[in-house]
């Protein structure tokens, strides 16, 4: 426990920062519930998926109904209701990336890791996405394992970067 | 980190500051930084709009919309709240030019957010980044706390009694339909990206229903430069009707891809074959997509054309969001345009049917094409399911769909008749991943 940090919800599920966070974060709108998407993905930062009892605690911060919170959770496609890896690797295959090479990148990640398009490591490392577009094409064929850019990428450079997290030597932005 | 480009031909207003370090208030306020807004305080709505409309900026995120005359029709007196929505959801294909904006100068999006707010009346400022840009978002959260640490955000800016100037950053979780302009609105308030019908447009009921701008990340970069330079210079950078300059994203097969800066009006193909290296290999060219997946396809023999919204308009695609998308001679326009509305039906949010189950059908049908079971009606099938898309859904998707598959049926059919004929066919994209999240 963090000293001073205090949540307003008793009980909370999440870490007395994110808590703390999330008090906040539903005062700052004209609204509580733009507070929602946000809270959304910091608490998947956190548990890694959003659990039942994630949303539960959310509507009740935000005030809202649970089915309100599932309706929202599930139109956006980085949020998920089952854990990924601790490294999520998300390799892009939309037009810039397909160009430069993005099908022989996620070809090279599932036979590197052993799995398929949503497919967890058995030893719950890794986990493997083709995802649309992030924003990359023009340091194409790109990926991104949790929220780290990777670009000009070659099979080679991505063996290194996959060893490096790995051997938890990889930058874990979150 | 993505590489930083140059060529000669760049003319650098937007990205002058690139590469130099204004992620720090110190360096961005060394470099002209928050002048603009100071200016804007001092000479006051009418002026702002006036050298707004005499920029001839349009909107950078694909629609081209003179800004000025979008502020103008925010009402002046309003019982709600106005709200200035900065759109930084760049998730158009072959679009990344946000992306360098947010990483090097986040301040100029805030410092354009509070001059938009000064010329319609807000008093608070969202700034929207797509939830994959965490990193992005970071650096813009910063840059807003140190803007509110220096005086330029908060109360009485500038000691001015009464110019007072909220910004609060919101992060996506991933929909290429949120950078819709209504959609952006219902995420930001919690809720499904769908979006709204229109009329009222946002400038009359927006964000919370009050009147809201709402403009994408390089037009608000591009406001703090224009009134720095005047309007009028800035336009002259340009060509006529379409003023000042433009971050054109050129990835896919050149030799240099990159965000490069050039003026308004500039010729594709000098953009392609001087600015960025030339066809990468020393191939062919064969097709160039000009602004972003959603824009009809260009042939090589189609290019000699200036890069503006008017040109682009008379050859038959659009500017859009200047990400531009090199093909050679190598690539499957089938392959290629199956991976295209592969993205349309996985991002259609489903609220209107025509896109729906347009990209729906337009998807399985290309597949059956491309896997080699394709017959010769399915091409015109897929002609007329694209056709009775257009214009009949809320949000532009529908059409953002519908275009660029006209487009390469169009420009392409004898390679789509070569497929269905079976003297071709694909397995790149085969099984057909379906990637549908259940939840």
């Amino acid at each position: 426990m963090t000293k001073g940090i205090m949540s307003v919800v008793a009980n909370t599920i999440f870490s007395p920062e994110l808590a703390a966070r999330f008090d906040k974060l539903v005062t700052i709108y004209p609204l509580r519930r733009s507070a929602l998407v946000p809270m959304l993905l910091y608490a998947q930062d956190e548990l890694g998926y959003i659990s039942d009892a994630a949303v539960h605690e959310i509507a009740a911060r935000i005030g809202i109904f649970e089915l309100d919170v599932r309706n929202v959770l599930s139109y956006y496609s980085m949020l998920r209701t089952k854990p990924a890896g601790k490294y999520n690797v998300q390799v892009c295959t939309n037009i810039s990336c397909m160009l430069r090479g993005g099908y022989e990148i996620l070809e090279h990640c599932k036979s590197k890791l052993g799995v398929e398009h949503k497919g967890v490591t058995a030893d719950g490392k890794f986990s493997l996405e083709e995802v649309e577009c992030i924003g990359a094409c023009c340091w194409a064929p790109a990926m991104q394992v949790n929220y780290d850019f990777h670009e000009d990428l070659t099979p080679a450079k991505v063996d290194t970067i996959l060893d490096d997290y790995a051997h938890g030597r990889g930058k874990d932005v979150k | 980190m993505p590489t930083l480009v140059s060529h000669p031909d760049e003319v650098k207003v937007i990205s002058r500051r690139f590469g130099l370090g204004a992620a720090e208030i110190d360096k961005y306020i060394e470099l002209d930084g928050y002048k603009a807004a100071r200016l804007a305080a001092e000479k006051g709505p009418e002026w702002i709009i006036n050298e707004m409309k005499a920029s001839g900026l349009r909107g950078r995120g694909g629609a081209g919309f003179p800004t000025g005359m979008k502020w103008s029709f925010v009402p002046k007196q309003s019982a709600k709240p106005k709200y200035v929505l900065v759109n930084g959801d760049e998730s158009e294909p072959g679009t990344c030019k946000d992306h360098v904006i947010f990483l090097h100068d986040p301040h100029t999006v805030i410092e354009g957010a509070m001059i938009a707010g000064m010329a319609i009346g807000a008093k608070t400022g969202f700034i929207y980044l797509r939830g994959e840009y965490r990193y992005l978002l970071k650096i813009m959260e910063k840059a807003v706390a140190d803007a509110y640490a220096k005086g330029f955000l908060g109360k009485n800016i500038f000691g001015i009694v009464g110019l007072d100037f909220d910004v609060i950053t919101q992060t996506g979780a991933g929909a290429y339909e949120v950078g819709e302009e209504s959609a952006l609105m219902e995420s930001l308030e919690g809720k499904r990206g769908v979006p709204r019908i229109r009329p009222p447009f946002p400038a009359i009921v927006g964000l919370y229903g009050g009147p809201t701008v709402i403009n994408n990340a390089e037009t608000i970069a591009a406001v703090p430069h224009i009134l720095r330079m005047g309007g009028e210079a800035y336009a002259k950078l340009g060509s006529e009707r379409n003023g000042g300059t433009r971050l054109f994203g050129i990835s896919g097969h050149v030799e240099r891809p990159g965000i490069y800066e050039l003026p308004m009006g500039y010729n594709l193909k000098k953009a392609i074959y001087e600015v960025a290296g030339g066809i990468k290999d020393g191939k062919k060219l064969k097709a160039v997509v000009p602004g972003g997946s959603s824009c009809p396809v260009l042939l090589p023999e189609e290019i000699d054309i200036g890069l503006d919204f008017d040109q682009m308009g008379k050859a038959g695609t659009m500017l859009g969001s200047g990400g531009i998308v090199v093909l050679d001679e190598t690539v499957s326009i089938v392959e290629f345009a199956l991976r295209v509305i592969k993205f349309y039906q996985h991002e259609s949010c489903g609220w209107c049917i025509p896109c729906r189950e347009g990209t729906d059908w337009i998807k399985k049908t290309l597949t059956r094409v491309y896997e080699g079971g394709g017959q010769k009606k399915d091409i015109d099938n897929v002609q007329y399911l694209a056709e009775n898309m257009m214009g009949r859904t809320f949000c532009p998707l529908g059409d953002a769909a519908a275009m660029p598959t006209l487009g390469f049926v169009k420009k392409f059919r004898k390679e789509f008749e070569e497929y269905v004929e079976g003297k071709q066919s694909g397995t790149k994209l085969m099984p057909a991943q379906e990637l549908v999240e259940i939840h």
